[in-house]
Formats: C-alpha cells, structure tokens, sequence
C-alpha cells in the first residue's frame, strides 16, 4: 500500500487507478437504458475537452497512478482523435480499454487503433429496443456485430461482449447467449440494467419480475455447464433485488476517476446530479489536486459522513452505505443509506418499484411511452426541469 | 522433486499468459497484472517470479537467480507451488 506521493493531509488515500474518459456524449444509439446524464445536450460538441486537453489528462492521470484507461461516451469512435489519445495512453504506460458498440468500427480505423497500442475492445449490444426484433432475429445488427467480432479476434483482441438486459430482452437470454458464442466471445457480460439516468427515466418498463431474473439466471447456469471454459459468462443482477447494496465504484474517491467530455472529473459516471457538491473541472485543476484535496472528491470518502443506520452498522466496511447517487435520487438526501438496503427506512421505494414489475405487462393499467436517449428528448427533460431530478418521469 | 511437483515439472519454461501484461507500477511500488478492465498486484515474492517467467528460463533457472538475488535457500517448493497457482489462475503459461 506504499503511495509515497501522497499530500500529507490525505495519506490514506490510494491512487485514482481507473480513469474512465468520457470523450464524447455523441452517439448514433438512442438506448433506454444509458447511463449519460439525461440532460447530456447541455454539453455542446464546442464544449468538448480538446485533443490537448485530453492528452494532457492523460499524463495527470498517469503521474498520479491510474494504469487502467476506458475510452467511453457516447460513442468514443465519434472522436476521430480517438487514435491519437489511445497511443498517448499506451505509450504512457496506460492499459488501453475501448467501450463501443462498433458502430463506425472500419477497417481503417481498427487497424489504427492496434498500431496505436490499444489493449482491449468491450463490444456491446446496445440494442436500442426500437430494433430489438432485428437485434434478436440476427439481420442487421447481428452483421455488424459479426463483422466487427471478426475484426477484434483478427488483430488478437480477446473478444469482451457486454449486453445489458432489462426486461424487454431478458426472456430472450438464451438467444443472446447463443449468439455471443457463435460471435466467438471469450467473455459475456449479462449486465442488469441498474436505475439511473436515462434507465431511472424509463424504470417502469426496464425493471424486470423476480421470475424472469429467476429465469435468466437459471438459464445462464445451463449455458455455463454447457459450454464450460468456452465462454465465461459474468451476470449482473439488478441492485434493486439485493437486500444489501453494492459498494458502489468499490468506494467513493477510491479507484474510480470520471472525466466528462467537457472536463468535468467526478468519482462516478452519474454524481454530478448530486446537489450541493461541485466538482472540479480538469480544465481547471491537476488530476493530482482533484483527486487527493477537491471537495468532491473527498465528500463521501470512507464512513465519516455517514448517519444512521450506516453509520452503527456491522457492515458498514462491506458496502460503505452503497450508491450515493441511489440514495439521493429515491430518498433526497445521498447521506442516507442507499434504499437496497434492508435496514433502509426507505426500503419501501425500492418495493413499491418491484412490486410494480410484478405486473405483467398486458395487465398494466396505464402504459408509458420509452424515453429515448436522444438530443431532443434531453432538451425536452431539461425544459421540463426534471432532468437529473429524483423521481423517474 | 516428487514432493512440490503438481502439475510444473523443473525444466518447465513458465512465461506470463498473452491475457495479461506485467508490469511494474512506481506509484503502488508493485509488480501488477494488467488484463481487460482489470488488474491484479502483486506481493514482492510473486512479482519477482512472474519477471522472471519469460518463457526462456526454466522453473529450475528462476529458483537459482531468486536464491542468489535474495541471498536465499530452498525456494524450489514455494516457487512450484506459486507457479501453479498462477496457473490455475491463468496469469502463466507452461
């Protein structure tokens, strides 16, 4: 545990060993369930980081000990710096990870990208559920995916699939697993949406029963006998069916760095909805001086803001109160424990949601329209007022 | 050799999985395994084994060099047994 760099006023604190480079909110998808803030269109493309900026990040980073590098977005191919970021990052010593959905995924550009020195590509399924049915009778989608697929294994990528599922597509976790093998997939990831952003927004439609999850999980189980060693399977059930939360980001400030495509650093892709803090801007300050002495960063570092019931709480070390992001969105105040937890007051929030996806569709009173992720939908949410607020739409 | 030989035999040459990239890392002063999204450090023992895992020198070789560098005897068990539990663990080859 040896950080000799460390300010004295912080000596505990480890390095910001992942950097997360959001580099663009410009996608060509529209998914229900992303992640970007809902009011993203806030962000200008003038507004983005530069190629310089990035590239000078990049050597904070590194200086203060990040080793692992995720280029994400939106869609990060949309940068056509993309190349020379990721060679920066290499050549500094990073382990270069790109999060597409191989959309714009040429030839040309893979090719660059592996003299560049990129080590790892994570594809991803993000069907957009307006082409679920395409996604899943394997036309078009499929074919990029494959095109794609065969250009990651011809370089000598591992193949990294990651499709988030939700409950428009989990009934379908046989087919999809069935198409990552024939895909070549070393690894699949089966991640359950979780509830924020856009996902939070369109929760009512996404949050699957206990039965499918029940289902999916089975179902994977006989996939991973099947296939043993072939593919390894890795799924990701909803937090909203656990009774303790997950140790969000492993710690708040405690491997995780976020950098948004305007500059904006964060300890987690989501806590800029959170009231009341600010964070820094790595137009502004060293990666260094933003992880170790900014407000945001050192908010809800370690226990010592926590109130009850985490803060008497046996367990508290195992998940450190869970999401703050949770709390503030269902219970106002992101102090409070994340409303997973059954020792939550507000536990019932979280009940009230999973007895609402009880319902079987067909028997649903009132039927709300999916929000697309889209430009003009987050104008709309901004204008509303009710992007990045608490309650779902 | 009957006693600690599992799976690796003496004149086997270990070397670190294509998966994953070794390297050392001045910040956490550690030898770490880098792999998708994901790393893995190491305590000072492992790291000097797995540096010295490069597919030419045989397990017989590193346990000379390590017994020599560290002033060191009877280091053959503990670096088999090291040797296949990363294995197990996928980060060497044999």
């Amino acid at each position: 545990m040896n950080t000799p760099q460390t300010s004295q006023t912080t000596p505990q604190i480890g390095p910001p060993l992942w950097l997360l480079a959001e580099i663009t909110y410009r996608c060509p998808l529209h998914c229900v369930f992303c992640y970007n803030p809902t009011d993203f269109a806030k962000t200008a493309v003038d507004n983005e980081l530069s190629t310089d900026d990035w590239l000078r990040v990049l050597r904070e980073a590194r200086a203060a000990g990040s080793v692992q590098c995720g280029f994400s977005g939106g869609e990060p191919l949309l940068r056509d710096d993309l190349e020379i970021l990721v060679a920066e990052a290499h050549r500094l010593g990073f382990y270069t990870n790109l999060l597409t959905s191989g959309v714009g995924l040429t030839e040309t550009r893979i090719a660059r990208l592996k003299q560049a020195g990129l080590a790892h590509i994570q594809l991803s399924f993000q069907d957009s559920t307006k082409e679920l049915n395409d996604f899943l009778s394997h036309t078009r989608t499929f074919e990029l995916k494959q095109h794609v697929a065969h250009l990651i294994k011809s370089n000598g990528w591992p193949m990294v699939l990651n499709c988030v599922i939700h409950r428009l597509n989990i009934d379908y976790i046989d087919k999809i697993i069935e198409m990552a093998v024939e895909l070549g997939a070393e690894y699949l990831e089966l991640a359950n949406n979780q509830y924020y952003s856009w996902a939070l927004v369109n929760r009512d439609q996404l949050l699957p029963s206990r039965e499918q999850l029940q289902r999916a999980e089975r179902i994977t189980n006989e996939y991973r006998e099947k296939f043993g060693d072939r593919i390894r399977m890795f799924f990701v059930v909803p937090d909203y069916y656990e009774t303790r939360p997950k140790k969000c980001m492993n710690g708040w400030g405690n491997v995780f760095l976020t950098v948004t495509p305007d500059g904006t650093a964060l300890p987690c892709h989501t806590a800029k909805m959170l009231p009341g803090l600010r964070f820094p801007n790595v137009r502004e300050m060293n990666v260094k001086d933003i992880w170790f002495d900014s407000e945001g960063f050192n908010r809800y570092r370690g226990d010592g803001w926590m109130k009850d019931p985490c803060r008497t709480c046996p367990e508290k070390e195992n998940d450190l109160g869970g999401c703050r992001c949770q709390a503030c969105m269902l219970t106002g105040d992101p102090a409070n424990a994340d409303p997973v937890c059954g020792k939550s007051a507000m536990r019932g929030e979280i009940e009230k949601a999973i007895a609402y996806a009880q319902i079987p569709d067909a028997e649903r009173t009132t039927v709300k329209p999916l929000i697309f992720r889209d430009p003009k939908e987050s104008r709309r949410l901004i204008e509303e007022g009710t992007a990045a607020e608490r309650q779902p739409a | 050799m009957s006693d600690a030989a599992v799976g690796t035999t003496l004149d086997a040459k270990p070397r670190v999985s294509r998966q994953f990239r070794l390297q050392w890392e001045e910040v956490q002063q550690s030898w770490v395994l880098l792999y998708p999204e994901g790393m893995v450090r190491l305590n000072r023992s492992a790291g000097e084994i797995m540096k010295r895992s490069d597919g030419i020198a045989t397990v017989q070789e590193i346990v000379a060099d390590l017994e020599r560098s560290f002033g060191a005897e009877g280091l053959t068990h503990d670096v088999l047994g090291f040797i296949d539990l990363a294995k197990k663990q996928r980060w060497i080859e044999v």
